[in-house]
């Protein structure tokens, strides 16, 4: 299957410890290369500071790789000068993490969602609203509350006024960046059904970025597990999680508290000073690791 | 000024506390809510954000702040009721018999001193030790609580560490006294897996060498399952459910206990989540019966009526547990 998402040899450097120093660059991202099929959810997960977020960015080129390719529907988006970048965009698209602060706390919730039509000229006044409207349900959000401020909402509805506001062009393709971490696990559970009955609906392929294995596990179909910028090991979830292949993905697996002392495992520590950046090879059928 | 050896060390005795609303009402955050922590034991308390956990926590603490305040009720540590203490009698108690780690290390922490000068203090504070004695304690406890190169960490202020580093230092400040009880507000909600696991480790530790007892308050039933002795279920401002951890998680009584566990990741089979309707109501939008009735999938007609008392499960293992539901009430008019 041709895959809707190409990243090849990603990389992102930031300068270290901020402008005029001069103290070199950090690799955020360095040289990771996934594939996400159409219709799928494929999973970044590993702990904060591996470059999640940082990766998700350059895909959409909300921040400038320093190399590699992203390869959208057969077309390298690293590559798209400014306008042709704005038109791929509308087939990509975003929901972050925090409900508190990604959304404009000035802004109406209708305007919100209404903003990326205006941005791309689409529909009529009227045609918008309509749309809007529709967009609401779609998410499970009262149209009745159209006109309220973003802190009248909870945070499980703020999640779903981002996530209307990303669906309003009609993308084909959504980043998903810890959407869900910020709520509480019956709120969670809510929005990731949503997440899911949208993407049955839809056929959307999500890249569901998380720090939290259980959740993965549930909604993803592959996953890849990310530590100090690179992939360690990539599988298909039941795979991965049955069968760790790496030791710092065994070691996150065994960190998971569990409710049932039946699932419990032994810890396994990590030796992060000895850690050694190595290429990726199967290990089993899709199954790669940096072993 | 010891308790009898069969006396908990803590009971709390139908706390209330209550906030004054902006438009004039009293409402309770925590209601009726009575607990029991032995000497050595940990009781984990559960529950969504907006149920009255840290109001519980810092009503025992005697740390409520106007607009709330504490109406009822007896908090008995150690045989003596806090409430009737005044504010001196506190202090000899807060940080020095009763420790605390909050939820957000940076406002327990005082951002313009060093972490190993706030340590030091509190030995002071509670004439434990003094000048540089105090320091070389403060070293010790930074040590103790897995600081890594203590020496130098003493001398750095809280905004210099990493999150897991200023949870370990919260830990050894609020353990540098040797208290016999601690409280942890959401010690490791911020943390990644792995240094929350460091820090689970460090407190199972802790509480194996020192014998404390711990009232631990997160909403990761995981982390109490793995943790806690007993647990308590809150919702609503009420304690709803209450027993040993591996009983209640296994046979779950009250239909909150049951949804709370079945959202989980992982508990159901296929892709779906099965979620708990709706959200926690804001404080004074509860409804008058059963505070979870609008949420409630087992909702009988008694359970709008005025909130479910305190009973014995039925259908389970009842041997130490309690619960708040009319389904366990049959005379009440729940189904039993
Ligand atoms: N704008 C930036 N400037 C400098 N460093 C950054 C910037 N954004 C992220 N980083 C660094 O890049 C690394 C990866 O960050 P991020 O992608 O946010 O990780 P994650 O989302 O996995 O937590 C971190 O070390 C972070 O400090
Ligand atoms: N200072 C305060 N003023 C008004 N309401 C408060 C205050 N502190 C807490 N509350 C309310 O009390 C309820 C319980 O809060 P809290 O104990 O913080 O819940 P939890 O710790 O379980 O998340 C919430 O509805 C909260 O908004
Ligand atoms: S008392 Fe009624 S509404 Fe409340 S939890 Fe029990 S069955 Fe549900
Ligand atoms: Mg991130
Ligand atoms: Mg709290």
């Amino acid at each position: 299957m041709t895959p809707l998402l190409q990243v090849s040899h990603l990389v992102k450097e930031f300068r270290r410890g901020g402008w005029l120093r001069s103290g070199g660059t950090v690799r955020a991202v360095d040289d990771i290369s996934f594939d996400v099929r159409p219709g799928e959810t494929f999973g970044l997960v590993g702990e904060s500071g591996c470059g999640k977020t940082t990766t998700g960015r350059c895909i959409l080129r909300l921040i400038e790789p320093t190399s590699g390719q992203v390869i959208f529907k057969g077309t390298d988006l690293a590559a798209l000068n400014a306008g042709d970048l704005r038109r791929a965009r509308r087939d990509l698209q975003i929901v972050f993490q925090d409900p508190y602060s990604s959304l404009n706390p000035r802004m109406r919730a209708g305007a919100i969602v209404e903003e990326p039509l205006i941005i791309h000229r689409i529909g009529t006044r009227e045609e918008r609203k309509a749309r809007v409207a529709e967009l609401f349900g779609l998410v499970g959000l009262d149209p009745a509350q159209i006109s309220k401020f973003p802190h009248e909402f909870s945070g499980g509805q703020r999640q779903r006024i981002g996530l209307a506001r990303a669906l309003a062009l009609n993308p084909s393709l959504i980043i998903a960046d810890e959407p869900v971490s910020a709520l509480d696990v019956s709120v969670q559970a809510q929005v990731v059904n949503l997440l899911q009955d949208l993407q049955a609906r839809l056929g959307l392929t999500y890249l569901f970025i998380a720090h939290d294995l259980r959740l993965v596990r549930q909604v993803c179909d592959r996953v890849a597990v990310m530590y100090r910028g690179r992939i360690v090991e990539s599988a298909p979830a039941n795979e991965l999680f049955t069968n760790p292949a790496h030791a710092y993905t065994q070691t996150l697996l065994s960190a998971v508290p569990r409710v049932d002392p039946a699932d419990r495992t032994e810890r396994i520590p990590f030796a992060h000073e000895a850690y050694q950046p190595m290429a990726l090879r199967e290990v089993a059928p899709d199954h790669f690791a940096a072993i | 000024m010891n308790s009898t050896s069969d006396a908990p060390l803590l009971r709390v005795d139908r706390l209330r506390t209550v906030f004054t609303l902006p438009d004039g009402r009293d409402v309770a955050a925590a209601d009726d809510v009575s607990l029991v922590v032995s000497a050595g034991e940990t009781l984990g308390l559960v529950g969504e954000s907006g149920s009255g956990k840290s109001v519980t926590a810092l009503s025992i603490l005697r740390l409520v702040m106007p607009p709330g305040r504490i109406t009822q009720g007896e908090i008995i540590f150690d045989g003596r009721d806090l409430l009737t203490l005044d504010e001196s009698e506190l202090r000899a108690i807060r940080g020095r018999r009763i420790g605390f780690v909050f939820q957000e290390p940076m406002v327990a922490l005082n951002p313009v001193y060093t972490i190993g000068q706030q340590i030091a203090e509190t030995l002071t504070v509670h004439g434990l030790a003094h000048g540089r004695a105090a320091r070389a304690r403060a070293i010790e406890w930074l040590r103790a609580a897995c600081v890594p190169d203590p020496e130098r960490r003493a001398g750095e202020y809280p905004h210099q560490l990493s999150g897991g580093l200023r949870q370990r230092a919260m830990i050894a400040l609020a353990l540098c006294a040797e208290p016999s009880l601690v409280i942890t507000d959401e010690p490791t909600t911020a943390l990644d897996v792995t240094v929350q696991a460091e820090i689970l480790d460090l407190l199972r530790e802790l509480r194996a060498s020192l014998g404390l007892a711990l009232l631990l308050i997160t909403h990761d039933l995981g982390v109490v399952a793995e943790m806690a002795d007993r647990v308590a279920v809150m919702y609503g401002g009420r304690i709803v459910e209450e027993g040993p951890v591996a009983d209640v998680f296994k046979t779950p009584a009250h239909p909150y206990t049951r949804g709370l566990l079945a959202c989980l990741p992982g508990s159901a089979d296929g892709r779906r989540l099965t979620a708990i309707a709706g959200t926690v109501p804001s404080l004074g939008q509860f409804p008058p019966g059963c505070a979870f009735a609008p949420r409630c999938v087992d909702r009988l007609p008694v359970c709008d009526t005025i909130p479910p008392g305190v009973t014995a499960p039925i259908g389970v293992e009842s041997a130490g547990r309690s619960v708040r539901c009319y389904l366990h009430q049959p005379a009440a008019g729940g189904r039993g």
